[in-house]
């Protein structure tokens, strides 16, 4: 029987409270925005935030529990923006968003950070402190490979091939310092905004397989912003690692997603994005669930694993009421399919 | 098609004018606030103090004279009271329409935020949005009276949109309460209206749906109306030559922050509206020499010839600090008179205008 699972790919919007602390702290300009090595204020205010963001998703009642991200100014960019390698430039649009981050430009071979190994273990030690979490893990976020790729300016190697690897294999060392963590969330949205050229797909999988493989975890590869296109859906499920492909089911063409999986198949288990991380319109359980039995009918696959119940994006897009709001609907749509 | 822009200039040259060349000059819109006025917002709010509602009012009106006067002591044909009463450019609107909900402020990058409206249900014309704020600055003012609005477009994707089938459909319904607030503008003896469209800037591929929407704004309203269209800065090329297409008067455009790089896109086809040319960085604490700006100016003459050529900053300047935002646009007008001393003199090449003489 396919298990079902709600989940959310992490980078929650800061508490509204917190907007003001952190931003009296830090500073509104560019060069105030995180390095990595900020002030004992400054950490003690993120702390609050990640405790927040682990208790709103436990009184959710989340099968697996994300950091949060409330420390990635530069949204996905962010393990490269505190790296020591990387020089961060100008102000650029984050996709197709009015969102912008700092522009990372990797001037120099990346070393080993452990940023984020750091953030997860003080998540892990929440997790640990709180009450009646038997049932609920830690889900450890990352960028990956291809997306980060593409979001940063290679200024050090010169070959593209090369520099995707280059990300991939410092995304995979800093994976192999997390803690341990049930699933690791894989964003990928450039697959969809600037796919490979075709017979380019395999730099892509490969990238992403040398992180996969790096953790024990259930990895997912979660697209988003669209559906993917046939034939990199299908180097996706044959070659990335994945456990689970993530599929966009609200900003992407559905009918295009329902033909990649009848005709590719699917990975063992698969993630969708039901509920629209940037809209405050809140889905009901009941829909949810609908969508949910109305995709799964659609796989062909026998024995298929598991169905992570996922928004499309990350979460950062919206107001914290709306946010919290639509945590509550993916769990009890997990619920209302139980 | 273009409206009419030879039909509305001159109504906008003052009696005065010294030069024979006339080179209207105006704003975008918004200006630095007196400090004053932000702590005043900040006072009311806080329940110890005796500062109220009707109190902010008078900051408020002190404040729009203040700066009208401010536009017009440095020479400006055309002025903006610097939106002293507005918030942020979607806010302030989305407050007035019936239809938005606000939950919450949300990340536009860093630590810089924007209370994001949703539109929640069918968008509605409740109160008049500008008329009173238009009415008391035409009346502290000697030159007439520009009027930015956010524009339907912006109005309608920088929200969250829970009621429409689509973005555009809202951005259409939004189109025709612009047009009936434009109306009444006008009936209240507005005859300068712009359109601000920020949002086209990054999504040039919907160039349609603003081009549908400013029909919409502009049924009813006449050719002694002028209407302009400023889009902050992008990728010009990806909108061009479409607007020729737009029913307006002027475009305003932000290339002094680009070095005018993408003037020559402006130049094939010909451009048929009138062009107004940002001509001082909204984006720089440093008052350009008078001399720079000249030679800003002269890239519009690459463009249209005087007759059809409007100054203006690049952007709206409420980031700058106000003594430099005073001093850029003391330095435009300035600039821009002695250019048209120039071409009375016969001393620019109109067919060449960037040639030294």
């Amino acid at each position: 029987m396919t298990e079902r699972v709600a989940a959310t790919p992490g980078l929650y919007p800061l508490p509204d409270r917190a907007k003001e602390t952190l931003s009296d702290l830090k500073g509104h300009q560019k060069g105030d925005l995180l390095s990595g090595d900020e002030s004992e204020a400054i950490v003690a205010a993120y702390d609050e935030v990640r405790a927040e963001y682990v208790d709103d998703q436990l009184d959710a009642g989340l099968d697996l529990i994300s950091e949060g991200q409330g420390r990635w100014d530069d949204m996905i960019a962010h393990p490269l923006t505190v790296s020591d390698a990387v020089e961060t430039g100008g102000i650029v649009r984050y996709y197709d968003n009015n969102n912008f981050y700092r522009d990372p430009r990797v001037v120099d071979d990346l070393d080993f950070s452990g940023d984020v190994a750091g953030e997860l273990e003080k998540a892990t030690d929440l997790l640990a402190d709180a009450d009646g979490v038997d049932d609920a893990s830690l889900a450890a976020t990352l960028p990956g490979p291809y997306s980060l790729a593409d979001l940063a300016t290679d200024e050090h190697r010169g070959d593209e091939a090369d520099f995707q690897a280059a990300i991939a294999e410092f995304l995979a060392g800093e994976v192999e310092a997390f803690p341990d963590h049930e699933t690791l969330f894989l964003l990928e949205p450039s697959l969809i905004t600037n796919p490979p050229a075709e017979g380019e797909e395999a730099g892509a999988t490969d990238a992403i397989s040398t992180v996969a493989d790096a953790t024990d975890a259930d990895v997912v590869v979660q697209t988003f912003y669209g559906a993917l296109g046939e034939k990199l859906y299908a180097h996706l499920v044959d070659e990335a690692g994945a456990d689970a492909l993530g599929l966009d089911l609200v900003a992407g063409d559905r009918d295009d997603t329902v033909y990649n999986v009848q005709e590719f198949g699917s990975t063992d288990s698969l993630s969708l994005g039901l509920v629209d991380g940037q809209n405050t319109l809140v889905e009901e359980p009941e829909t949810i669930a609908e969508r949910v039995e109305w995709f799964e009918s659609q796989i062909p696959l026998e024995g298929f694993d598991r169905t992570y119940l996922t928004p499309n994006t990350e979460l950062f897009y919206l107001p914290t009421n709306k946010c919290r709001a639509k945590l509550n609907a993916l769990a009890d749509a997990a619920e209302v399919l139980d | 098609m273009v409206r009419n822009p030879s039909a509305n200039r001159d109504q906008f040259r003052p009696d005065d004018h010294p030069n024979d060349a006339f080179l209207l000059t105006t704003v975008v819109g918004s200006y630095p606030k007196p400090k004053w006025l932000n702590r005043a917002d900040e006072l009311v709010d806080d329940p110890d103090s005796k500062f109220d509602e009707s109190d902010l009012e008078e900051a408020h009106d002190d404040a729009c004279r203040l700066i009208t006067h401010e536009h017009e002591r440095a020479g400006l044909d055309t002025v903006v009271d610097g939106e002293m009463r507005r918030n942020e450019m979607v806010e302030f609107f989305a407050d007035r329409i019936d239809g938005y909900e606000f939950n919450g402020p949300v990340k536009v990058w860093g630590h810089n935020y924007f209370d994001k409206p949703s539109v929640v249900e069918e968008v509605a014309y409740d109160e008049p949005w500008l008329v009173d704020e238009f009415e008391f600055t035409s009346n502290v003012a000697e030159r007439p009276v520009k009027v930015p609005i956010t524009g339907p477009y912006t109005l309608g994707f920088w929200a969250f949109n829970e009621a429409y089938p689509s973005t555009e459909e809202l951005v259409y319904d939004l189109a025709d309460l612009v047009n009936e607030e434009v109306e009444k503008l006008v009936e209240a003896g507005a005859r300068y209206i712009q359109i601000d469209e920020p949002a086209l800037a990054t999504t040039p591929e919907d160039h349609a749906i603003v081009g549908e929407a400013l029909e919409r704004i502009v049924s009813g309203i006449d050719e002694d109306v002028r209407i302009g269209l400023h889009v902050c800065y992008g990728d010009y090329s990806r909108i061009y030559p479409e607007i020729n297409d737009y029913p307006i008067d002027e475009f305003d455009v932000e290339l002094c922050n680009g070095d005018f790089e993408q003037i020559p896109t402006f130049t094939d086809p010909e451009f048929e509206p009138d062009l107004a040319l940002g001509v001082v960085d909204a984006h720089t604490a440093e008052v350009e020499p008078v001399e720079e700006i000249k030679a800003n100016i002269r890239q519009g003459l690459r463009v249209v010839p005087p007759e059809n050529l409007t100054i203006s900053p690049d952007c709206g300047l409420k980031l700058l600090p106000r003594d430099i935002a005073y001093g850029k646009t003391e330095n435009m007008v300035t600039a821009v008179r002695e250019v048209e001393a120039e071409i009375d003199a016969g001393d620019i090449d109109l067919d060449n205008p960037l040639a030294d003489d």
